[in-house]
């Protein structure tokens, strides 16, 4: 039989000053680790989204980003015409973009950071129908018109509905304010694609990738075609895989960062769990020895120490979740290594997350509990009991 | 009957050329020495000696606490000495109730949850355990404050709730390892009439241990632990 778990609680609130410092420590361990995953949630989240399953985009073979991919016009009507593209009107849904760098200085800090400008054409809309004017209109082809995602005018000083800026040598209107649905294209700035190749003097018909809606199940299809056509020397790629990949490296970082950082935390709240825990048994020795002379057997003094341990420390990790759980939706700006610009995103504290903090809450209680249980137990019952 | 011959015959409590012996880095300090007692059901007992005579280790050994180096305990013709931890623990529960100097109470619980704490490791249920305590707690005058904490109560207050826990799941006999040490006269004087009253009604077995020749007074046989042997000092005020 348990010792009566009564016990264990009304110990902890009566020696609550110390029950405090084990509970704060885990608190903030478990905070600082679910901040950090749900930063990288975000991070990958944003990425993940701005990609369609039914979307495939095609850039040169052995690109790994649009950066420093190239597709040529000639290209781009090959692949117009493969097999399994989706068509409306009888046009194909087929997006040629550029990609070009501009700086913009930051609200927030005032330093420069680059923007990816994108240059597109009216299909952009119709192959990522995600993609909403929630402000002005889309921008007219031939103007040096742009359009801007949601998180730009909050993140660029200059960048917003109706004003006119110089960038790439040109003087652009901002027209409209797009709604990509959380997704990176927010952190873009859409322009016409023409106009922007004679403003950066890029030579015309070139473009870095190309992004095509296909007919449903038709992938493979499309894939197949296009790599065993000897005029094309491409990879394709599903766009929700090619965005995957984009934010597997800062994701990763960040999910190691977090972890270690959590981890480290994690072990100065063991510490101060067993402190809590081994002050608990030596003050509560005589208690124990008399529980032991009651005829409880030193595993239900083991079991009752590790409980309330654990109960200490799922106090502490209900804390952290709870204190972390302000930052959901908490947009943030960083800079994606693959594209070398800023991308806006929003943290995501999920409930998988907040249970894989209570989990590792749990664990440092356990790791923390342990040894002062096991010491409660093999104390011996008359040397205890002579204890003052 | 009380005898330290070793010639007890059907006793409750038998021990036999009982000797413990501790080990202080390279040296060996005997305490007890082939030391023989008997004890009848319903016999009170009290041992008295100086500090370090052996007394509070006499009684470890007889409540399972502690393990001889030689001889052996019989209680109710179960050998304990050769008993296992795990089943010397169980023997515990059932056999021995303890009195302790300090009371040794919980103090997060409430008296009643104190007294009730042996019963959670019998079968019986959430009702029979609430009777049992209220019982218990009936018996030491104390039914009225079963809702308090220890630090509600006084020190013979406490000290009568440590007997209703000790009493409570019916053990065989009584440990008391200084129960009036703690205590003022007439806090003392009570607890010390409540296990007369323990004995002379309920016939229980009482063995404690006291440097108070009230309490010694008190018991049907009063024995001397001397170099670490008992000696029979006088008859108590029973015998």
């Amino acid at each position: 039989m348990a010792v009566p778990l009564v016990y264990n609680l009304r110990s902890i609130r009566r020696r609550w000053s110390s029950s405090i410092i084990a509970v704060l420590g885990i608190a903030g361990a478990v905070g600082v680790f679910v901040a950090m995953l749900a930063m990288a949630n975000g991070f990958q989240a944003t990425l993940v989204q701005s990609g369609s399953p039914d979307n495939a985009i095609i850039m040169r073979a052995g690109a790994s980003a649009e950066m420093v991919s190239v597709v040529t016009l000639d290209q781009e009507h090959i692949i117009e015409s493969a097999p399994g593209v989706r068509r409306r009107d009888g046009g194909p849904l087929v997006s040629p973009e550029v990609i070009v760098m501009a700086p913009f200085p930051l609200i927030a800090s005032g330093a420069d950071a680059n923007v990816q400008v994108r240059g597109v054409s009216a299909s952009a809309l119709a192959v990522r129908p995600q993609v909403r004017i929630v402000q002005g209109r889309f921008l007219k082809p031939g103007l040096t018109e742009i359009v801007i995602g949601k998180n730009v005018p909050s993140t660029y000083r200059g960048l917003a509905l109706g004003k006119t800026l110089r960038f790439g040598g040109g003087t652009w209107t901002v027209v409209g304010v797009f709604d990509a649905g959380g997704s990176a294209f927010d952190s873009e700035v859409w322009a016409d694609t023409a106009i922007l190749d004679q403003v950066y003097n890029r030579p015309a018909n070139v473009f870095q990738s190309v992004t095509v809606k296909l007919q449903p199940g038709a992938f493979s299809r499309f894939k197949d075609a296009l790599t065993a056509d000897p005029r094309l020397n491409v990879d394709v790629e599903r766009e929700s895989e090619y965005y995957r990949k984009q934010s597997q490296s800062l994701t990763t970082l960040i999910t190691v960062l977090g972890t270690l950082v959590g981890i480290v935390m994690g072990i100065g709240a063991v510490f101060g769990a067993l402190n809590t825990m081994y002050s608990a048994v030596a003050e509560r020795s005589r208690e124990i020895a008399t529980l032991k002379a009651l005829g409880f057997t030193p595993a239900s003094v083991i079991v009752s120490f590790m409980f309330e341990a654990v109960l200490i420390a799922a106090i502490g990790g209900a804390i952290g979740a709870v204190a972390v759980l302000p930052l959901n939706g908490y947009t943030a700006s960083t800079l994606n290594f693959q594209t070398f610009s800023h991308l806006a995103f929003a943290f995501r504290v999920t409930p998988p997350l907040l249970a894989g903090g209570m989990v590792f809450a749990l664990l440092m209680g356990l790791i923390g509990g342990t040894p002062p249980a096991i010491r409660a137990a093999r104390r011996p019952v008359a040397a205890a009991l002579r204890e003052l | 009957m009380i005898r330290v011959d070793g010639r007890g015959e059907n006793s409750l409590i038998a021990v036999r050329n009982l000797g413990k012996t501790y080990r202080r880095g390279n040296q060996d300090i005997p305490v007890l020495q082939g030391l023989n007692l008997d004890v009848d059901a319903g016999d009170s007992v009290a041992f008295m000696g100086p500090s370090g005579s052996g007394k509070s280790t006499l009684l470890n050994l007889l409540g399972g606490l502690d393990v001889p180096t030689t001889g052996s305990i019989r209680v109710g013709g179960d050998e304990i000495t050769h008993m296992s931890a795990g089943r010397l623990t169980t023997w515990r529960a059932r056999h021995v109730g303890f009195v302790f100097q300090m009371f040794n109470l919980l103090p997060v619980l409430t008296a009643f949850q104190n007294v009730e704490l042996p019963l959670l490791l019998t079968r019986l249920s959430r009702a029979e355990r609430r009777d049992h305590v209220e019982t218990a707690l009936s018996v030491v005058g104390l039914a009225d404050r079963m809702h308090h904490y220890p630090r509600e109560l006084s020190g013979g207050q406490e000290q009568r709730v440590a007997i209703a826990r000790a009493i409570v799941t019916d053990p065989t006999f009584l440990l008391c390892d200084e129960p009036t040490g703690d205590l003022d006269r007439s806090s003392a004087d009570e607890v010390l009439d409540l296990l007369a009253q323990l004995v002379a009604e309920y016939g229980k077995t009482v063995l404690l241990v006291t440097h108070d020749p009230r309490a010694a007074e008190r018991a049907h046989m009063l024995l001397h632990l001397d170099k670490g042997v008992l000696v029979e000092a006088q008859s108590g005020a029973h015998a």
